[in-house]
């Protein structure tokens, strides 16, 4: 047995069912092993960046490790961006690069790089493999890191030699996985959790922040539960959108700059602020130093590092989301309905129900996704992108079941396509929609090229305003005297030629009167569909 | 404030550029630093030494501790540690000099490592204060070279990390 064909048998004894890649010489051997192996499937990315964001959103919907597989020197560079923005959402997720033969490692031969030095600030850890007898334990040893304690992506560069030579030990993968240097928490201390239960008791302003942490534990229903218990209103950070009902009468919405004000409001008020699964982003929470001193914090993680990190915590609770939220309700008393919630709740409603105005010629993003939440099947996933199009569908989309996806982190333009891309890999009859803009969807479109190739079904809402809006929205305020400069979109494509080219129908949306039609046309289409929906150049992200 | 960071880590290529890279990436210097082998050989200890605040070191040992190669890490209590460094030092010396600069090193417990007609490369170890009194004291002297290298350190007592 030779290296490739023993990483691609360890795959397989992961679990590993898809790999999203681009070949190269130093990678060749292994996916000549791969395929041999019909049992995983394979997609073709049409730049290494989208494997990493197609494998993120292959594990977002499914729990399962995503794996990319890329070829050395620039194949593995073009990854860096994929890795860092999985890294920034703790998203777990194996990337193999190919690598030069290893006698030649460090001569700067044709494609070679220094990868696992390159993305060391942000991976979880990476390996050099140099012998291919380590192959099933680095493989083991990598999805176990990957996947528990804070996920994150691992990384290993896999030499061309190690992958054709042939082990000189019987082929074995482990059955477990032990490191003596990395044990995470799991059950938070018990006197801890006895603190926040005394602290619950004496706040008469609780408030819950729920981040994507939430999503990585799988602990959305433990969630509920507890705020369900204890009456405390909920506000989520971007990752945590979609943790609960928009709808759900706990449910404040998004906290931060671009925040729904129910949500920023409860912040700002609060007595006792319980952090669940999040960390202090200087998005969400503007000023940490404010809170800390006004407001008793718990924060509750299962990386230390995190807590205390931005904001220092009062009660600090290691370990499993799920299992600490568990522990919680072990003991949790019956809250009641309190004034605090009701003020919370009214504020909210009438932020929910605003009314939105028309321009003629223009669609108002308030309503375009407003209507969009109301024809979104209960279990859809919705992919938004960067820019002023993450910040309006954060704002308005109306989620009551669908899983909300996007690249809060590392704020990554063109996310959205190859993320969805990855959903539908995994869940081909899940109802996945993109919501995009003209600058972010022309940083991947060519991925609709790998739509094309597994005649994919993903609804694309790209919102035209001819600029990068939201660099737009920021250079128009005083502390850039020239304006903007450098945002306008010239020379764009005309995006319906361009779903064309691809087989793909499309429609250009450019009245508010016209928005559920041609949503239901959107929808009700079989396969792909673009939907174009012109957005008034001067629209901010209040709109 | 200096404060000693010691940790474990696996004997492995690649460990010290990702503990490095932590420190370098949060801009903090790093005042010194000092690898070796402890008595299992698949073990190396690190004594760090930064010069920074609490919040700062805290938030430092538990990235530190997220690494994977490392086992162990502690930042150790100033007067509840011994921390030596050794120190060369290459002093010009003629025969005429050579007599002052031999009563330094009896007063400070230094030795001769090697001698030539116009030079004395002088050894010593003890704590860094001592070491910087010593290499003040020779200054006078004309200094050709110094190697220092980094504090080691470990608890008193019984106690171990």
């Amino acid at each position: 047995m030779t290296g490739a064909q023993a990483l691609i048998e360890s795959l397989k004894r992961a679990g590993v069912e898809h790999i999203f890649g681009y070949a190269g010489a130093t990678i060749c051997s292994t996916v000549d092993a791969l395929a041999s192996a019909p049992e995983i499937g394979y997609t073709l990315v049409r730049t290494e960046q989208n494997a990493g964001h197609m494998a993120s959103g292959y594990y977002r919907v499914t729990g399962k490790v995503g794996v990319c597989m890329v070829t050395s020197g620039p194949g593995a560079t073009n990854l860096i961006t994929g890795i860092a923005t999985a890294y920034m959402d703790s998203i777990p997720m194996v990337a193999i690069t190919g690598q030069v033969p290893s006698n030649l490692l460090g001569r700067d031969i044709f494609q070679e790089v220094d990868i696992t030095g390159a993305v060391a600030p942000f991976s979880k850890h990476s390996y050099l493999v140099k012998n291919a007898d380590d192959i099933p334990r680095i493989v083991a040893e990598a999805f176990h890191i990957a996947s528990t304690g804070r996920p994150g992506p691992v990384l290993i560069d896999l030499p061309s030699d190690i992958q054709q030579q042939e082990l000189t030990c019987e082929y074995s993968y482990p059955e477990q996985v032990s490191l003596r240097s990395y044990k995470p928490s799991v059950r938070g201390n018990e006197l801890q959790v006895k603190r926040v239960i005394g602290a619950i008791e004496q706040a008469q302003q609780p408030v819950i922040c729920a981040g994507g942490g939430v999503f990585l534990a799988d602990a959305q229903q433990e969630l509920t539960e507890f705020a369900e218990r204890t009456r405390i209103p909920v506000v989520t950070t971007m990752m945590g959108l979609s943790l609960m009902p928009s709808a759900h009468p706990l449910n404040m919405g998004m906290i931060g700059a671009f925040g729904s004000q129910a949500a920023n409001e409860a912040l700002t008020n609060a007595d006792l602020l319980i952090m669940v699964g999040c960390r202090v982003a200087d998005r969400a929470i503007l000023s940490p130093s404010t809170l800390q001193e006004r407001t008793t914090i718990v924060h509750i993680d299962v990386d230390p590092a995190e807590i205390g990190k931005n904001m220092a915590a009062e009660i600090p609770v290691v370990g499993d989301v799920k299992v600490i939220l568990q522990q919680l309700l072990e003991r949790a008393q019956n809250g009641s309905q309190t004034e605090w919630l009701t003020g919370l709740q009214e504020l909210r409603y009438q932020v929910r129900h605003r009314e939105f105005p028309s321009t003629p010629s223009y669609v108002f993003p308030g309503h375009l996704l407003r209507q969009l939440s109301r024809k979104l099947q209960y279990n859809a996933a919705v992919v938004a992108d960067v820019g002023q199009n993450q910040i309006w569908a954060c704002r308005h989309l109306q989620l009551e079941g669908p899983r909300f996806l996007t690249s809060g982190g590392l704020g990554t333009m063109g996310y959205a396509l190859p993320a969805a891309i990855g959903v539908k890999v995994a869940q081909p009859n899940r109802q996945t929609v993109v919501i995009c803009g003209d600058g972010s969807f022309q940083m991947s479109f060519n991925e609709l090229a790998a739509v094309r190739a597994a005649n994919m079904d993903i609804k694309i809402i790209l919102i035209q305003n001819n600029y990068l809006g939201l660099v737009r929205q920021i250079q128009d305020t005083p502390a850039y005297p020239a304006g903007p400069f450098g945002v306008a979109l010239d020379g764009s494509p005309d995006f319906a030629a361009i779903a064309a080219a691809y087989g793909i129908p499309s429609r250009v949306l450019s009245e508010d009167r016209d928005v559920d039609s041609a949503l239901d046309e959107m929808l009700n289409t079989p396969g792909s569909f673009l939907l174009i929906c012109m957005v008034d150049p001067k629209a901010t992200t209040n709109d | 404030m200096r404060q000693t960071i010691s940790v474990l880590v696996e004997n492995q290529a690649g460990v010290l550029n990702r503990i490095t890279g932590l420190f370098s990436r949060r801009a903090f210097n790093i005042e010194s630093l000092a690898v070796g082998v402890t008595d299992d050989p698949a073990i190396s200890r690190i004594t760090i030494i930064v010069d920074s605040g609490n919040s700062v070191v805290e938030q430092v040992s538990k990235q530190l501790n997220k690494l994977i190669e490392v086992i162990k890490v502690r930042t150790l209590e100033e007067d509840r540690l011994i921390g030596r460094e050794l120190v060369l030092i290459k002093v010009n010396a003629t025969a005429k000099t050579r007599p002052d600069i031999m009563t330094i090193c009896e007063l400070m417990g230094a030795k001769v490592a090697d001698i030539s007609p116009t030079s004395l490369t002088l050894e010593l170890s003890d704590t860094p204060d001592r070491i910087d009194t010593f290499e003040s004291m020779l200054r006078p002297f004309s200094i050709q070279e110094v190697a220092r290298t980094g504090v080691i350190a470990l608890q008193k007592g019984s106690g171990k990390i």
